[in-house]
């Protein structure tokens, strides 16, 4: 790789960053956005997180204490929208942004400019949906899932700024999106074809044409919302011949790859993880290939599996059925390969390892539960359930939240150039794994007895459950300080200096720059053999 | 019988078979779990740097691919046969004994019997005293009802499910029902109770403010016994009906109104008006103060008795009766400072509803 | 890739145009969520200033974006790589604009053959039928919905015929204006470019005719119902492409006037040529879908 050591003697010429705010706001280089991303879902997650606090304080005992009914489902609302669009989302395409050029060896995105746009639109839209909390009235309260008719007729005048604000956050999802296929399509080294490219770039690909598959789609969603509720329009209303259920098809054809958008990345993530720390080359490579992309087009074709209790013919109950079970497959098959990775392996455990290993056994135990509830008869009985938020909450937070830790914990010391804070990582993983279980675990139990969700208060039997999922609620928010904290002293250049290669098992063009990676790369190719 | 970890087996046939089918496929899952887990368990302790390990080289094989592919296909295929039977046990409303027309609306149930001139609404009916922690919480709390519905047991119920606003769902966790309440559309679900009793569902969608407050009681009773309650509550609607053409020529005290009128409001429409009738800005309207409680009479009879499409004021000529909703309109046109000082009487909303 | 010679990948230096469209894109979503508030609401406020207050820093920013573009390729600094970036990056941003009409057709298919049927008692819906809408029947175009609003239905000959005929063969002129790019045949490119703009222009005259006659005449309006509903939202968002397409090709005039373009430096031309074929594509599947069958 005689071109990248030219490459690292060119680049010493050539790191001057441009200095002050102005770099952040003119920016065009994919660190600095990459950065930019990944603080804005930090920022995002706490206050997701802390809305979440809210929610768990109102429910910490039975009764009315905190909060008024209307502003609870505020909470909820504005919690799931600021979780899903402003923390996960983002916080995976700042890792794109960050590792995908240094992974294939490119200079940068490709698209450098528009990069930049499809960041700075997002502060402003989650500025307008936050803001709109304190409107009269209130801010959206039906749900990030903001079915019809609650969001059209019945919904206060924060609508139309949720609207809008929804359309930005799309904007900035669609042009991330087409971003990082034509850097990947476009910008690979010279010798990185299809299927020696990393798994992080191929779960990306496969994501990135999810998200231009599917955000228009919301987009057209939220647009019918706008004008059915000020226009007119009687999309989702029977009167006119149309449909509130139809909503629901329309939202969950884009909100079911929605989810697996938030959870490919990771499962790229956790494949470079895990064959690291074991110092064995990941299992199945190409099967892991095939299933995320077999993933990907199954999850066209399951949406309804959200609307079993809408009343859909038998026919399509059974179809939504069978065809959501379906995807247990290939998960399967991921799953089996990272352990199959592991096997005789040379396993340690540092910190990007302790969340992966985390990550596949609590995301296997949210899949189970997903998977119970793909059988519609059953399904009927977890519906709109705390069973349902606990098979969410573990894919997404022991999942989806647990990956972006272990990919900042992996890739942490190639940005700053600093290992982090061993102990306070200790602490923030076994703080992290103890109460996340404490929270999420026994909603299982109040669900299958039988507590809905979105409801700000609820009867005795489901009051000593609801307590410890608080306490543990509340625990691991304070948790996720300690990360705050070992990510603000990185980041701060305060720590023992990383080697280039950081983990001895590591494999990849991202471990041959030197850390930190320089300002700019691969200005000239590497060449793969 | 309840249980506080886990779904309940109910007291149908179906809700049996469905907690069966759950349970078989929690096995399952917890089955899959111990290997998948064991193996990674057992890798993580043997296969340990620390321990001297030393890394093997195979990276792929295509024979125990296939296999975690096929093995856990085959799994699948086992869950699926079991699930669609019940499936199609569960939808096949045909040949009912008793049909019964459930209509949600924010933020309570309607019931109405298809073959008797018997209906009512079904409210919360828990204190609010108890849900602002004033008083005591009762051993129902929250899945209370002013009036439950009743079912025969033995025989084939066929609910026909609607809403009047938005989308709620109708669930009774004993019978393993849930289905949603469409507005415009009517969703069809059934069930057979094996035993009398008493039991305890929710509002299982999203409706609203009041979405956690929305409770649905049901008792079931021996079909000789239901019949004859039913029969009772037939001769009851009918006498109140014309009692209420007799009430016509008669007019109340102010007095006697505002009495009236201030407990139907509290049930009716503090909800969202607020037991203070200053509304929710931005939300629901203030009838404090408001120019259609203090000046335009007939407007606001009409808004009260049809509702105001397009928003969430519903129409409760249906709801309520000529002598309440005379009630609650003198109550709002008084109370809270309104003093307008003026009544209305049964004969004036009657005479907006005729149309005369 | 690797038998391509080695050029340098442009990565232009800090820009401040994206943070311009961030604000006016602000600006936009403020200005609108308030405006559309405030407009049917019947309101007072600031929506409207805040909204143009953005449309203008939009403009701004695209003229501003685009002219920078426009000096580095006239500079020569794009290689044949960066090419195909914007290629591929416009290939998909049209497939992501093909997503947003399928929405709206999803909704048109879904009404048409399962809604409406639905309501008129098919499939497991007798009871509603029955019960909440007895005596309605299914139709399309509905004509008269559940709730009794009437209207009546667009006929396919006469005005969107035309504009079927005038897209189609501003598509054919559009490519021979791209051919004679590629030959080099400056005149002929003019005169095809120009006949492409009028024939967008007509369109889009004649769209508004159309939506004339449709509300005074035939009481079609945008709540006639759904049929109203997927009628305008599908013709709408379509005619707004159709605008945006045209300005596009006035632009790609005028650089061609300057001199702008040949064989190998042509992306922003080829764009919108394929920009305005994707439209014609989505008229011809409207045309179909929502006026003949
Ligand atoms: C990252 C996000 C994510 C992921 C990955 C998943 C994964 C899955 N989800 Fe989940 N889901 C959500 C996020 C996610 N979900 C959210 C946010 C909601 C609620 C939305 C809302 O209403 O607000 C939801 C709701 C939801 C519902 C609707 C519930 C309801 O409202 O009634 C259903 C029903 O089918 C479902 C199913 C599944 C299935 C089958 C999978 C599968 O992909 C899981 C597959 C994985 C495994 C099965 C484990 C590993 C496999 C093996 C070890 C192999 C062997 C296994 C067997 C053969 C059993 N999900
Ligand atoms: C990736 C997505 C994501 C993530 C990470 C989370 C994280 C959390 N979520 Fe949730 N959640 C959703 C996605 C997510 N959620 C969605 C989509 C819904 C459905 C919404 C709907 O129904 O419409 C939902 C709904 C939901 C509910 C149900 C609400 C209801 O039905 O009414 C609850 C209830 O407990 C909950 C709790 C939590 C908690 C405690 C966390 C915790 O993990 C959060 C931890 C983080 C922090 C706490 C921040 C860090 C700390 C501070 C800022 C310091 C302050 C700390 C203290 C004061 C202790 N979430
Ligand atoms: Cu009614 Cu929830
Ligand atoms: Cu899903």
């Amino acid at each position: 790789m005689s071109s990248v050591a030219d490459d690292l003697h060119h680049d010493e010429h050539h790191d001057h960053k441009p200095a002050g705010i102005m770099r952040w706001l003119l920016t065009t280089n994919h660190k600095d956005i990459g950065t930019l991303y990944l603080w804005f879902a930090f920022i995002m997650f706490l206050v997701g997180g802390a809305m979440a606090m809210v929610i768990r304080a109102e429910l910490f005992q039975p009764g009315l204490q905190i909060v008024e009914p209307n502003f609870f489902n505020q909470m909820t609302t504005v919690h799931g929208l600021i979780m899903v669009f402003g923390a996960v989302m983002p916080a995976f395409t700042g890792l794109a942004n960050w590792m995908v050029p240094l992974m294939i060896g490119a200079p940068d995105m490709a698209l450098p400019r528009m990069n930049n746009w499809s960041f700075w639109i997002l502060p402003g839209a989650f500025l307008i949906l936050l803001s709109s909390l304190f409107l009269e009235g209130g801010g959206p309260n039906f749900g990030w899932t903001f079915y019809a008719p609650l969001s059209t007729t019945f919904s206060n005048d924060s609508t139309a700024l949720f609207v809008f604000s929804v359309h930005i956050m799309g904007i900035s999802s669609i042009m991330g999106a087409i971003n990082v296929i034509v850097t990947i399509f476009n910008m690979r080294a010279p010798g990185m074809t299809w299927m020696k490219m990393p798994m992080f770039v191929w779960t990306w690909l496969i994501t990135a044409f999810l998200l231009i598959a599917v955000m228009p789609v919301l987009a057209g969603a939220v647009t019918m919302v706008l004008t059915d509720k000020y226009f007119g329009t009687s999309f989702f209303d029977a009167a006119g011949g149309g449909d509130p259920v139809m909503f629901q098809h329309i939202f969950w054809f884009f909100g079911h790859p929605e989810v697996y958008i938030m959870i490919l990345p990771a499962f790229g993530i956790i494949s470079h993880i895990v064959p690291t720390f074991s110092r064995k080359r990941l299992f199945g490579y190409s099967s892991m290939v095939y299933a995320t992309a077999s993933i990907a087009l199954l999850s066209f074709i399951v949406w309804a599996h959200h609307m079993f209790t809408t009343g859909m013919p038998l026919f399509a109950e059974m179809f939504f059925m069978f065809a959501t079970m379906l995807i247990s497959v290939p998960t399967g098959v991921k799953v089996f390969n990272w352990v199959a990775t592991m096997w005789r392996g040379s396993i340690s455990y540092e910190m990007p390892m302790m969340f992966a290993l985390a990550f596949i056994v609590l995301f296997t135990i949210g899949g189970f539960s997903g998977l119970m509830l793909a059988i519609t008869p059953v399904d009927f009985q977890y519906h709109d359930t705390y069973f349902v938020v606990a098979h969410f909450h573990y894919v997404l937070v022991t999942g989806a939240v647990f990956s972006i830790m272990a990919a900042v914990y992996y890739w942490l010391p190639k940005w700053c150039g600093k290992m982090y804070d061993v102990t306070l990582a200790k602490w923030h993983f076994w703080c992290s794994m103890i109460s996340v279980n404490l929270l999420f675990f026994p909603m299982h139990f109040v669900g299958l007895a039988g507590m809905p969700r979105r409801i700000p208060d609820y009867a005795l039997q489901f009051a000593d459950f609801n307590k410890w999922i608080s306490i543990g609620g509340f625990a691991f928010g304070l948790s996720q300080l300690i990360f705050l904290a070992l990510v603000i002293k990185a980041s701060r250049k305060i720590g023992e200096p990383a080697t280039a290669q950081v983990w001895d098992g590591a494999e990849g063009l991202e471990w041959e720059v030197p850390s930190p990676a320089p300002y700019h790369t691969f200005e000239t190719p590497p060449e793969v053999k | 019988e309840r249980s506080d970890i886990n779904l309940r087996k109910g007291v149908t046939d179906i809700s049996e078979q469905v907690y069966g089918l759950h349970m078989t496929i929690f096995y399952i899952c917890v089955v899959i779990g111990v290997l998948v887990f064991g193996a990674m368990l057992y890798a993580m302790i043997f296969h340990r740097k620390s321990k001297g390990a030393k890394p093997a080289n195979f990276h792929e094989s295509v024979k125990v691919e296939v296999a975690w592919t096929i093995v856990p296909f085959l799994i699948l295929v086992g869950m699926a046969v079991p699930a669609a039977k019940t499936l199609i046990a569960m939808e096949d409303t045909t040949e009912a004994d008793v049909t019964i027309l459930v209509t949600g609306s924010q933020w309570k149930w309607h019931y109405k019997y298809m073959d008797h001139e018997v209906d009512y609404f079904s409210l919360l009916a828990t204190q609010q005293e108890q849900i602002t922690n004033k008083f005591d919480k009762g051993e129902n709390y929250l899945l209370e009802v002013d009036r439950p519905l009743v079912i025969p047991t033995g025989q084939k119920v066929r609910f026909l499910i609607t809403s009047d606003d938005v989308i709620h769902s109708w669930w009774v966790p004993d019978f393993a029902i849930k289905k949603d309440a469409n507005p415009g559309f009517i969703n069809e679900a059934w069930t057979k109770v094996n035993e009398p009793g008493l039991y305890r569902g929710q509002c299982a969608e999203l409706c609203g403010k009041d979405h956690g407050f929305m409770p649905v009681v049901v008792i079931a009773k021996e079909p000789a016994e239901y019949e004859r309650w039913i029969a009772e509550q037939e001769q009851k609607q009918l006498k109140a009906k014309e009692k209420e053409q007799k009430m016509l020529a008669m007019n109340m005290e102010m007095e006697e109104l505002m009495d009236v009128g201030k407990q139907v409001y509290q049930s009716a429409c503090a909800a969202c008006h607020m037991p203070n009738g200053e509304g929710l800005p931005g939300v629901f309207p203030a009838l404090k103060g408001s120019d259609v409680a203090l000046n335009d009479m007939p407007k606001h009879i009409d808004v009260v008795v049809n509702g105001v499409p397009g928003t969430a004021m519903q129409a409760f000529a249906k709801q309520l009766s000529l002598k309440e909703l005379a009630a609650v309109i003198t109550y709002e046109r008084n109370a809270w400072g309104n003093d307008t000082g003026e009544t209305v009487q049964a004969k004036d909303v009657n005479a907006l509803i005729t149309g005369n | 890739m690797s038998e391509q010679q080695y050029e340098k990948y442009y990565v232009p230096e800090q820009s401040v145009w994206p943070i311009v469209g961030a604000v006016a894109l602000f600006l936009i979503a403020v200005g609108a969520g308030n405006f559309v508030v405030e407009s049917t609401k019947g309101k007072e406020g600031y929506g409207g200033w805040i909204l143009t207050a953005g449309l203008v820093v939009l403009l701004v920013m695209l003229i501003g974006w685009f002219r920078d573009q426009i000096e580095e390729s006239m500079a020569g600094k794009y290689s044949a790589q960066l090419g195909r970036s914007y290629r591929q990056g416009m290939s998909w941003f049209i497939f992501s604009e093909i997503m947003f009409f399928a929405a709206f057709f999803g909704a048109l298919f879904y009404t048409r053959m399962i809604a409406v049927p639905w309501l008129a008692g098919e499939s497991n819906n007798a009871m509603t039928n029955e019960v909440l809408w007895p005596g309605f029947e299914a139709m399309w175009p509905l004509t008269q919905t559940p709730g009794g609003t009437t209207t009546q239905a667009m006929g396919w000959m006469g005005l969107p015929l035309v504009n079927t005929a005038i897209l189609l063969i501003s598509s054919v002129t559009a490519h021979f204006a791209h051919v004679a790019l590629e030959e080099g045949k400056r005149a002929r490119l003019k005169l095809f470019l120009g006949i492409t703009i009028v024939l967008g222009l007509i369109f889009l005259f004649l769209q508004v005719e159309e939506y004339v006659h449709a509300y005074r005449d035939l009481g079609l309006m945008l709540t006639s119902g759904v049929y109203g509903n997927t009628f305008f939202m599908l013709t709408g968002f379509h005619g707004l492409h159709v605008t945006l397409g045209t300005l596009m090709l006035i632009i790609m005039f005028f650089r061609v006037l300057k001199g702008h373009f040949d064989k190998e430096n042509q992306f922003a031309f080829q764009a919108t040529s394929w920009y305005w074929h994707f439209v014609d594509v989505v008229w011809v599947i409207l045309f179909v879908f929502v006026y003949i069958i």
